[in-house]
């Protein structure tokens, strides 16, 4: 048994049937990517994991608890993390203040009404945050404001910000699309040192299969909304149906 | 000092400290002389200038943090002011049972309109909340008129129960005996300085008010709310609901609404529904906006400023206007009045339209950001100073 179960999980966008037959196992403290062709259904996958879209069929256990018919807030409660294709961060808030509000999110709940005390006298919460910064080398942009960061910055932040909460699941959705070479290999060696140094479970969609072969343990190849294979990364590559899968979207 | 920082301390007493002299400050102008015509410190006028610097500080909280936009918050003032008027009525004219009845009454009406607007966030929302607060005007002058007493206002009638008043009460707002309508005078040659008793309780709200927006500013659920105005969706996947923080700064917003409207009541006990009207809703946006949304001191700066403008601008008449221009040519003097005159007496809207828009145009950031523009000139050029200075002498 996996710590996320999908089963027969099917999403039908009007005429468009972008999920069928989904079944998938991913298991605890592995990293899992799933690949495929643009279009293929992978965000739309990944969207019903977090609460975003509800499938038409089949269901999503997460560590035995169905995540169907929760709401964002109440999955990552759960545990399951999430980072966006562009990074999601408070643009507003410096880098320490994007950092606490997790903390006080694992701490606290969905909601809790603390008005009184400065955050800043929070001190357990500072020293979780300031070691986190820390961990990924931007304790010396704490102050920095968070929308004046680069690229690859803002998504190491983003990536702090869902470690902080120690969450079970780490989701990602093409966290590297876009980036410069630099940045790609800064996000690369990020997860690498996370796979490597925490009890994690990491599910990362990614359409540039170069970038998942040296990540992932086990890859699920996705082609017009169904799991065409799943297997070692060294299988994949060589897999005729992936290359058809692949080569069909580059013709 | 009180759970603040230095640089919060120094501004909580920098406004108390003001708060207490504004009585001198306020009419700086000897009396029988024509600039006089500038002071402000008489007792209606700086009751207004606290009582909107609360209603723009609750206001600051919702708008400035979220960045909810409401259009509304006058039916919370209009409410509060109803609500203890009924005080007034029913038990006798203390403003402790009135005051606290305003806060709840604001409170609970805030709840429903922000458990509704709040299911849409931008434009939406605010036409919600506009929406709700003309129709609680309209209500007031029609199915609510044995609540409201319609057109004429909510007041106290000698045949009214006040069944706490006894023999010989107080037959004005008082607390416990304290007339809020007492004073005292300060003849000091050629000045004159009024110190009324409610401008002073007002004051304190006032600042009680502002200390307990330091604190949200500053704490887990301030930044909760700044968390609200950034970014919503990942707050959402950071497994937090925005929805029940950004509906407690309403509600709270609301309840600092319906203490000050609850104050205007105290101070003159009368309720109107035209308090409830669009154009006072949007009054406390320019406010806000004027003095600096998002600051701690630019909504009680906003608040003072435009109450004041209000009152110098819409007291200019022709007569006056003829008396300091009179030294100019006729051919001059006749269209400089006519224009001027637009702008004064009935028309002193246009003056404040024509501020909000250079203020929105060329400081975004309100007078708050003026004064920093100014401060940042200022200890520039010394540092500039100082650096040439010292120079030589290395
Ligand atoms: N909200 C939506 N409404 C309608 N169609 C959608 C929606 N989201 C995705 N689709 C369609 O579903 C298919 C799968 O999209 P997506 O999951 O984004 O693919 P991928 O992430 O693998 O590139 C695409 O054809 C896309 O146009
Ligand atoms: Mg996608």
């Amino acid at each position: 048994m996996g710590i996320l179960e999908i089963k027969d999980v099917g999403k039908r966008f009007g005429g468009l049937q972008a999920l069928s037959n989904v079944n998938l196992s991913v298991h605890e403290n592995s990293v899992h990517a799933i690949i495929g062709p643009n279009g293929a259904g992978k965000s739309t996958l990944l969207n019903c994991l977090v609460g975003k879209l509800i499938p038409d069929t089949g269901s999503v256990m997460f560590d035995g608890q169905s995540v169907l018919g929760r709401t964002p807030h109440e999955i990552n409660q759960m545990g399951i993390s999430r980072v966006f294709q562009t990074p999601e961060i408070f643009g507003d808030l410096t880098v320490f203040e994007n950092m606490m509000i997790p903390c006080f999110a694992k701490r606290d709940g969905a909601f809790r009404m603390h008005a009184i005390e400065s955050f800043t006298n929070e001190t357990s919460l500072v020293e979780q945050a300031e070691q986190m910064l820390i961990d990924v080398n931007m304790i010396d942009k704490r102050n920095a404001h968070s929308a004046s960061l680069s690229r690859g910055d803002k998504r190491r932040l983003e990536m702090a910000m869902c470690l902080v909460q120690q969450p079970r699941m780490l989701l990602l959705d093409e966290p590297t699309a876009g980036m410069a070479r630099a940045d790609t290999n800064n996000t690369i060696d990020l997860l690498k040192e996370i796979r490597d140094t925490r009890d994690i479970t990491i599910c990362i969609i990614e359409h540039d299969m170069h970038v998942v072969f040296s990540l992932a343990e086990r890859i699920t190849v996705l082609a017009q909304g169904t799991p065409l294979v799943e297997d070692t990364p060294d299988n994949i590559k060589g897999h005729p149906k992936v290359r058809e899968a692949y080569l069909g979207e580059a013709a | 000092m009180l759970g603040l920082d230095k640089k919060d301390t120094a501004l909580l007493l920098a406004v108390a400290a003001l708060a207490l002299f504004a009585p001198f400050i306020l009419n700086i102008f000897p009396q029988n002389t024509a600039l006089a015509f500038f002071n402000g410190g008489y007792p209606d006028l700086m009751q207004r200038f606290v009582i909107f610097g609360i209603f723009a500080i609750g206001f600051n909280i919702l708008f400035g943090l979220t960045g909810y936009l409401s259009f509304g918050h006058a039916a919370f003032l209009g409410v509060g002011s109803y609500a203890a008027v009924w005080m007034f009525k029913l038990l006798n004219y203390n403003i402790v049972p009135a005051l606290v009845l305003s806060v709840i009454v604001a409170g609970l009406f805030s709840v429903l309109i922000g458990w509704i607007s709040l299911r849409r966030s931008g434009i939406y929302f605010s036409i919600l909340t506009l929406a709700f607060a003309e129709m609680s005007f309209r209500l007031a002058y029609s199915v609510l008129t044995p609540l409201t007493n319609g057109e004429t206002g909510l007041q106290v009638y000698s045949n009214d129960p006040q069944i706490l008043m006894g023999e010989n009460g107080v037959t004005s707002p008082h607390l416990f005996g304290l007339e809020m309508s007492a004073r005292a005078t300060l003849d000091l040659g050629p000045w004159e300085f009024t110190f009324p008793v409610g401008y002073y309780l007002c004051a304190i709200l006032m600042l009680i008010s502002l200390y307990l927006a330091i604190r949200i500013f500053r704490s887990p659920f301030g930044l909760m709310l700044r968390a609200v105005k950034s970014n919503q969706q990942r707050m959402r996947y950071t497994g937090l609901n925005p929805k029940p923080y950004t509906l407690a700064a309403f509600v709270i917003s609301g309840m600092y609404a319906g203490l000050a409207g609850g104050l205007l009541a105290c101070m003159d006990p009368l309720a109107g529904a035209e308090r409830m009207q669009w154009t006072a809703s949007g009054e406390v946006v320019i406010m806000t906006i004027l003095g600096g949304a998002g600051t701690l001191l630019g909504p009680i700066l906003g608040a003072g400023t435009i109450k004041y403008l209000e009152n110098v601008f819409s007291k200019m008449n022709e007569a006056l206007l003829h008396s300091w221009f009179s030294w100019l040519p006729d051919f001059i003097e006749t269209p400089l009045i006519w224009v001027l005159s637009k702008f004064t007496g009935e028309g002193w809207h246009l003056t404040l339209g024509a501020l909000f828009m250079v203020i929105i145009i060329f400081l975004p950031g309100g007078l708050v950001e003026g004064g920093q523009r100014i401060g940042r000139l200022i200890t520039g050029r010394s540092r500039k100073a100082s650096d040439t200075a010292t120079k030589p002498a290395e």
